[in-house]
């Protein structure tokens, strides 16, 4: 699947990753639900790099769009419940 | 997930699909264009942030300047109060290192998206140009629909970056604005904030006093050169000190 994380560009990640990225995205759903900013930080900052882990950056050239879009690493709380969807920013199936 | 191409919409509205892909690529290289500026706006704050701390670090090593001295002349009071001040100073000093790292690193952020998008412009001019050279009126439809993958996406990305840079740097430069102005009316030389108040005038006058002792100190060294280095050495230290003394002491009966 092709992630973009904002403001930093896309990463190619096996689909394999989806379940672990979901748990990491869960965390960060949580935090952002309950709107506390101490929690949200350090969450937010390990689902961006398990994608950087696991993901391959995608050469500048390429044009495709992403599976999923994360927020970007100085993102604030408020930023992200804009871009959330019912299922946190990881869906449970693609 | 959240920007999606809206080709479909877009076709709609051009009599001729083909016109779309030009029409977008203009787009393209308008955001090019922005993303650019805002790369250079950036790197003008960050040049303003370098350049305001360059001035407070020349008036706190001023300060710790005029402190020596004021100690040197027996004035302790002045000495603390020279400190004092330079403290303030040092506190919004480091207040503009923040300020400057996160512009650095706004800066970087945008030319890194610069470059980003700037490859995949060109690459959607490769396939613009291919699909208008093997348009046929059937193809159209998923051949343009195909060339818009990835690149709106990566436009509203950049809008974005553009859009939180610009941001961060209005509040910066506020704040700038602030600082530019206690310069020039000379308010930062004092931590109450009335410029050129009796303490300022009393070390420069004692800067002032200092340093003409200094030099005529080194002149009459140079006069009976040949003689003894020490002089000079003797010069810079306790004799001033207590010229100052009586400099002070005068000035505060007169």
């Amino acid at each position: 699947m092709i992630v973009r994380i904002l403001g930093e560009g896309q990463f190619d990640v096996d689909d394999s990753h989806l379940d672990a990225l979901n748990e990491l995205d869960s965390a960060v759903e949580s935090a952002v639900d309950s709107k506390d900013e101490a929690a949200f930080r350090p969450a937010l900052q390990g689902l961006l790099d398990a994608v950087r882990d696991w993901g391959s950056a995608l050469p500048d050239d390429t044009l495709v769009d992403s599976d999923l879009i994360l927020p970007p690493a100085d993102a604030q709380v408020d930023e992200v419940v804009a871009l959330l969807g019912d299922e946190g920013l990881i869906p449970d199936a693609l | 997930m959240i920007f999606r191409a809206k080709a479909s919409k877009a076709l709609d509205k051009a009599e001729d699909p083909r016109e779309t892909l030009d029409y977008s690529y203009q787009k393209q290289l308008e955001m090019l264009q922005k993303v650019r500026r805002g790369v250079a706006d950036v790197a003008t704050s960050r040049k303003r942030v370098e350049l305001q701390a360059t001035q407070l670090e020349q008036q706190s090593d001023k300060l710790q300047k005029q402190a020596q001295q004021a100690l040197s002349a027996g004035r302790e009071d002045l000495a603390r109060e020279a400190l004092t001040r330079r403290s303030g100073l040092q506190q919004q000093i480091s207040d503009l290192q923040v300020q400057h790292a996160q512009l650095q690193g706004e800066e970087e952020k945008l030319t890194l998206a610069s470059q980003r998008l700037q490859a995949k412009v060109e690459s959607f001019r490769t396939r613009k140009e291919t699909i208008k050279a093997t348009y046929t009126a059937a193809e159209a439809q998923t051949k343009i629909n195909e060339a818009f993958s990835g690149i709106s996406e990566e436009m509203g990305d950049v809008g974005m970056a553009i859009q939180r840079a610009e941001d961060k740097t209005a509040t910066m430069q506020a704040r700038a604005g602030a600082i530019d102005e206690l310069i020039a009316s000379g308010a930062l030389e004092d931590a109450s904030g009335q410029p050129n108040d009796d303490i300022s005038r009393e070390l420069e006058q004692l800067s002032a006093g200092q340093d003409v002792e200094s030099e005529l100190a080194a002149m009459k060294a140079q006069l009976g050169s040949g003689s003894t280095p020490q002089a000079i050495e003797g010069g810079d230290g306790d004799e001033p000190a207590v010229e100052g003394e009586k400099k002070a002491q005068q000035e505060g009966q007169s």
